[in-house]
Parts: C-alpha cells; sequence; structure tokens
C-alpha cells in the first residue's frame, strides 16, 4: 500500500508548473525589484491581485465545508461596491487645487459597505437554516435580485470616486507589500487559526459530514451555518472594497461578474470536497493563487484573454474527474490490467 | 390545514395549488395593467410577449425537464450564444446552406447536453459543478469563433425574420414565437403523454426507487441534459433570426431567468413536481414585469430584476412551506 500524498500535493505541484511554465516564457517573470521602497513585479502583481478572489473563496471554503454553496457572491461584491461608492462620493474640487473630498467619513462609508454585505450574508443563511432552503436556490435569489439592487444604488450609473485615502485599500503598499495582499493574508490566517485552536473547524466538519448526527451530537449546526453565511457575504464586502478602490469606482453591471464561479473554482482545485466535509483553507489559497497566476499566463502568452474561460473549464473538468471515486475506478481499471 | 381544504373547496389537486397560484399572479398582473394603462389589452401587447420571449420559452422548456429530474442546466445561455455564433460563422463566412447548418447546431448542442449528462450520470458529479464548467467551455468557444460581432445578412434568416404569420384582427406573430409554441406543445405531450415523461418524475420523485422498479435512470438523465441542449441550440437560432447576428455577448445570464421562470411556474427544485405549463406561465410572467416597467416609463431597468428576485423568493418561500406540510402529513 502506496502512502497516500499530501492533500495540497495537487495544487502545489500545479501552481509550481504553472510558475515555471511562465519563468520558460518570460524570464524577467520571477524578478523582483524595488521602487520607491516597494515590491514590484508579476509574482507581487499576482498576489495583489488574487487578493478579492482568495476572501471571496475562503469564505466559500467554510460555507461549502458546511454543506452549503453561496453563489450570490459576486451580487455582493457589486452591493458592497455600491454602498461605498455612493457614500464616499466626492467630488473633484478643482479650486482647491484637485482636492478631492469625501461625502461622509471614510470610516462611516467603509463600515456602511460592510455591514450591507454582513446583512446579504446574513440574508442567505437566514433563507438556507430558517426557511430550509436548498443552498443553491435561497442564495440564487440573491444573485439575481443583488445586481438590481446595486444599480439601484448607484441609480444605474458608474459611480467614480475621488477621494483618494480610499485608493489605499486596493492600490497601497503596506511595508512595501501590497496592501490588499497583506489584508486577505491576515484575515484568511485569522480564520485558520480561530479554526484550529478552536472546537469551530471540527464542527464545521460535522456539519459538513452529517447534518443530522452533527446536531444529534450536541453541535450547534443552525448558528454555526447561520454564521458561516454570513462570514461568506463579510468575505464578499471586503473583495467588494479592494476592487472599487482599486479601479477607483463602482460598476453595478460588472464588479465581480462570475467571481462566485471562480471562487467555487478556487475551493474545488484546492481539494475541498463539493460535498461538504473536508475542507482546506490554505488549499483554496493556493487554488486562487493558480487562476490568478493562469490569467497571467494566458496574457503572457499572447493568447486572447477570453479563451481563460476554456482553460478555466478544462481545468473544473480534471479536478472534478480526479474527486469522482467512479472516474478512479474506471482508470485504475484501465491501468491495472485484470489478471488472466 | 387551511390551504388544503380551501384548495379541496376549489376541486384542485394538491400539486395543482402552486400552477393555480402561479396563474393567478399572471392574470393579477394583467389586470393591474389594464387598469393603470391605456392599450395594455391590446392583443398585440401579449403577442409581442411571445415573440420577444420566444428563445427564453423555448430554453425554460428543457430546463424543465433537467429541473423535473433534481438537476440543474447552467450551460443554457452558452449554449444558445455558441449556437448564434457558430450559425452566423457557418453560414456567413464558411458559406454553408442554412439546411445542412441548421440541423448539424441542433444535434452539437443535443451532443453537448448529452455529453454531459453523461459526465453527471456515469461519474457522479454534481450537475452545477458540470454544467458551469459547460457553461465556461460553450462561452470561451464563442471568443475563440469571433470577439466581435457577426452580422448575418443570408437571404434565408432575413426572410424567417420578417415573415410574419397572421393571427386575424391585425395582429401577427413572428416565426421564432411559432417555433416556440411548437416547441411547448410537443414538451407537454412528452412529459406527460410518452413513457419518458413519466420515467423523469419518477427519477425526480426518487431516484434510487426509480432505478429499483427498473427504470432505465441513466439513459433518462443523459437524454434529460440531450434535450436541454437541444433546446438551447434551438432557442440560439430563434435568437439569432430574432437578432440576425451571432455574438458571444448574446444571452448572458439567460440560465438565471429559465431558472427562475421554472421555479415561479411552481415546479419544485428537488424534482418531481412541476408542469411545463407552469413554466410557461413563469415566462409569461417575467415578460410581463417587462412590459409593465417599460409602460411605465419612469421605472428604472434595474427594477425587472428586483422584482424577479423577489417573485423568486416569495415563490421559494411558499414552495418550502407546501413541502413541510406535505412532509407533516406523511408523518401522521
Amino acid at each position: 500500500m502506496k502512502r497516500p500524498l499530501p492533500t495540497l500535493f495537487w495544487p502545489c505541484a500545479t501552481l509550481a508548473l504553472l510558475i515555471a511554465l511562465n519563468a520558460s516564457v518570460n524570464p524577467g517573470f520571477l524578478t523582483l525589484s524595488v521602487r520607491d521602497g516597494h515590491l514590484y513585479g508579476n509574482l507581487i502583481d499576482i498576489l495583489n491581485r488574487a487578493a478579492p478572489l482568495a476572501l471571496v473563496a475562503a469564505g466559500m471554503t467554510l460555507v461549502i465545508a458546511a454543506r452549503g454553496l453561496d453563489i450570490s457572491v459576486g451580487a455582493v461584491v457589486a452591493i458592497s461596491a455600491a454602498t461605498a461608492a455612493v457614500l464616499i462620493g466626492g467630488t473633484l474640487n478643482m479650486d482647491a487645487g484637485a482636492e478631492a473630498t469625501s461625502r461622509f467619513p471614510l470610516w462611516f462609508a467603509l463600515f456602511a459597505a460592510l455591514g450591507a454585505a454582513l446583512a446579504c450574508g446574513l440574508w442567505n443563511g437566514a433563507l438556507v437554516v430558517g426557511a430550509g432552503m436548498q443552498p443553491i436556490i435561497a442564495t440564487l435569489i440573491l444573485m439575481v435580485a443583488g445586481r438590481g439592487v446595486a444599480q439601484l444604488i448607484t441609480s444605474g450609473q458608474i459611480l467614480t470616486i475621488y477621494y483618494p485615502p480610499y485608493f489605499y485599500i486596493g492600490n497601497g503598499f503596506l511595508a512595501g507589500v501590497p496592501f490588499a495582499a497583506v489584508l486577505a493574508a491576515v484575515i484568511i490566517a485569522a480564520v485558520h487559526l480561530a479554526l484550529k485552536l478552536t472546537p469551530l473547524g471540527l464542527y464545521i466538519r460535522a456539519i459538513g459530514i452529517n447534518p443530522l448526527a452533527a446536531r444529534i451530537a450536541g453541535v450547534r449546526a443552525r448558528p454555526i451555518t447561520l454564521a458561516l453565511y454570513a462570514f461568506c457575504g463579510l468575505m464578499a464586502g471586503i473583495a467588494g472594497l479592494i476592487v472599487s478602490s482599486n479601479v477607483k469606482s463602482a460598476d453595478a453591471n460588472n464588479a465581480g461578474q462570475l467571481l462566485e464561479l471562480d471562487a467555487i473554482l478556487a475551493v474545488t482545485l484546492g481539494g475541498t470536497q463539493l460535498t461538504g466535509g473536508r475542507f482546506s483553507l490554505a488549499g483554496t489559497v493556493l487554488g486562487a493563487l493558480i487562476i490568478q497566476t493562469l490569467t497571467s499566463t494566458i496574457y503572457s502568452l499572447g493568447v486572447p484573454p477570453e479563451v481563460n474561460l476554456v482553460f478555466k473549464a478544462a481545468l473544473i473538468f480534471a479536478v472534478m474527474l480526479l474527486q469522482s471515486t467512479e472516474f478512479r475506478a474506471t482508470v485504475r481499471k484501465l491501468v491495472t490490467r485484470p489478471a488472466d | 390545514m387551511a390551504t388544503n381544504y380551501s384548495a379541496a373547496f376549489l376541486g384542485l389537486d394538491r400539486r395543482l395549488v402552486p400552477l393555480a397560484a402561479t396563474l393567478a399572479l399572471f392574470v393579477a398582473m394583467v389586470v393591474f395593467g389594464a387598469f393603470s394603462y391605456d392599450a395594455f389589452l391590446a392583443p398585440q401587447v401579449f403577442l409581442n410577449l411571445a415573440i420577444d420571449n420566444a428563445f427564453l420559452f423555448i430554453v425554460a422548456v428543457g430546463m424543465t425537464f433537467v429541473i423535473l429530474t433534481g438537476g440543474i442546466d447552467l450551460s443554457v445561455g452558452s449554449v444558445l450564444a455558441l449556437t448564434t455564433m457558430s450559425v452566423a460563422a457557418l453560414v456567413e463566412r464558411a458559406g454553408m446552406s442554412p439546411a445542412f447548418a441548421i440541423p448539424l447546431l441542433l444535434a452539437g448542442g443535443a451532443a453537448f447536453g448529452a455529453l454531459q449528462g453523461f459526465l453527471i450520470h456515469r461519474y457522479r458529479l454534481q450537475p452545477f459543478i458540470v454544467t458551469l464548467a459547460g457553461m465556461f467551455v460553450a462561452r470561451g468557444l464563442c471568443y475563440l469563433i469571433d470577439t466581435d460581432s457577426i452580422p448575418i445578412r443570408n437571404p434565408f434568416f432575413v426572410a424567417l425574420a420578417d415573415a410574419r404569420i397572421p393571427l386575424g384582427g391585425g395582429t401577427a406573430i413572428s416565426s421564432g414565437a411559432a417555433i416556440a409554441v411548437l416547441t411547448v406543445v410537443v414538451a407537454v405531450w412528452i412529459a406527460h403523454s410518452t413513457r419518458f415523461g413519466r420515467t423523469v418524475y419518477a427519477i425526480g420523485g426518487s431516484p434510487k426507487s426509480a432505478a429499483l422498479m427498473g427504470l432505465p435512470v441513466g439513459a433518462t438523465l443523459v437524454r434529460v441534459y440531450a434535450i436541454s441542449g437541444f433546446c438551447a441550440a434551438l432557442a440560439g437560432l430563434v435568437m439569432s433570426v430574432y437578432m440576425l447576428s451571432g455574438y458571444s455577448l448574446h444571452a448572458v445570464g439567460l440560465e438565471l431567468d429559465a431558472i427562475a421562470a421554472v421555479v415561479i411556474g411552481g415546479t419544485l427544485l428537488t424534482g418531481g413536481v412541476g408542469y411545463v405549463a407552469g413554466t410557461c406561465i413563469g415566462v409569461l410572467i417575467l415578460g410581463i414585469i417587462q412590459t409593465l416597467v417599460i409602460f411605465n416609463g419612469t421605472l428604472s431597468s434595474w427594477w425587472t430584476r428586483i422584482v424577479i428576485g423577489v417573485l423568486l423568493f416569495l415563490f421559494c418561500l411558499s414552495q418550502r412551506l407546501i413541502e413541510g406540510r406535505a412532509a407533516a402529513g406523511r408523518s401522521r
């Protein structure tokens, strides 16, 4: 009997392969340079761009681990971005030497945006836990209506943000590293520790493996599930702040478009079982990095970026089939010849 | 149990209650429109519902079969777009005759769906994820053909686009609407008068029991997804006639509208309960929301999405209540 490979073997190998491919095509890919005390380079760029996806995917991981699914995260990103943009608003005051102001204090706008996202998550959780709806359907409602709500908030406009302090979230640097990447790393590390140091991780796993058994064993499954959806909403809210700050505007129609699919892909790539139970936050982060690296690879290879979708689909199929016991059985039958 | 008594009082089968609620909602919206706006009751307003939503009718009918088995098909919007793109490329650029291109693409759509059904059944993969990947593949292939829109000038397609079937009184429907009506009629027949249709309902009720009864679960699942793929391709052809172009951004998010129409039409997402006719009323409700928003003139387009979301919420919630009551009735 062979020893099983470590859980994170495949995601690590995929990421290493992609980076090696990039490095062979573009020799400057791995170089890091320091300009104005900030780190620059392709790898840093990937870290920065993967931050919103990693956050959303981390929230999604926990929801999926407890046998749920949240397909509304893209819409929640749009709602959070729209709320922040409307509250900050701000106009370019040319008389005062192009000094930009904010309509409401920055902290108020940030709290309101995150509050809106948290409310979205609680709403999803309430539908799943309280009304007992299937997770796909419960979150489908917000996925359909959410972009409408975001457009309502922005009055259908693409809002431009002129208030420079807000740009720090998506464009700033902390100790030479992009702030968004630091923010994502700190949050995910904190969640990881919380799951390791408290029984919460065990509870989530128990709910995912058998919700009924978990409840009978005394796990408070309902409040925990509700909290997981709320957490997922909050993560989408933070991602919305990062995205809107990065592009200095909020587009209710396109912010976070297809993000739910990328997040689910990142979760699957990281080795989390979509049927619940086994999950890995570190794997999800690797998954998000794989997706972002893949996007960069496509750009650097000169392939039209739209073709990215086909590559992602191929990845989903590969991972899905590898996770399927029936498929592995078929392959095993093909590889190990029957003794006759 | 008040609902049951009132349903019995009206002489309704309990399974027909969601359908009756949907129909009542549609009538209420029409009455509201008739009181609020002049000319709302003009026959052409209603025929336009069929003309402008012909492709949604066709896609939602295919989706109904998938959801009746307890599955879901997220790839329909992309398959539709891929069909518009392929037909435009084949007919306009490769000079293929529509007589070859149309059957080829219909078969292609069915094959695409069948492959998804095979993966779902054979390897026990989740329909959600398989069709999600299918959605990526089809949309990506669109971009591989061309990232720009391809106009269609083929005389056959232009003639189809201009064709109007008069229904008397100065009203008429388009060829696309006629195809949609035909699809619905065939689908109702398949669902309620064939062995295949009954197997679909049986699988939705309980796949295990269906298998134990000796029903061909695997073959039926593959065929159900093939039907959905076929319907998506047919809707793609209808849309390429309607728009006279192939474009990779056609029908983005159409799968959500189709699912919403099926749910509002009273089909349970857990499978086994629902009617093709209900789905049609669901599509009409989505269409009439849009018509009301247009007639109002001051409402912005995003209200359509919000209202659809609210309706989805109300219908899913009431479905849960009905299911809960049915479960309580069984356990007694």
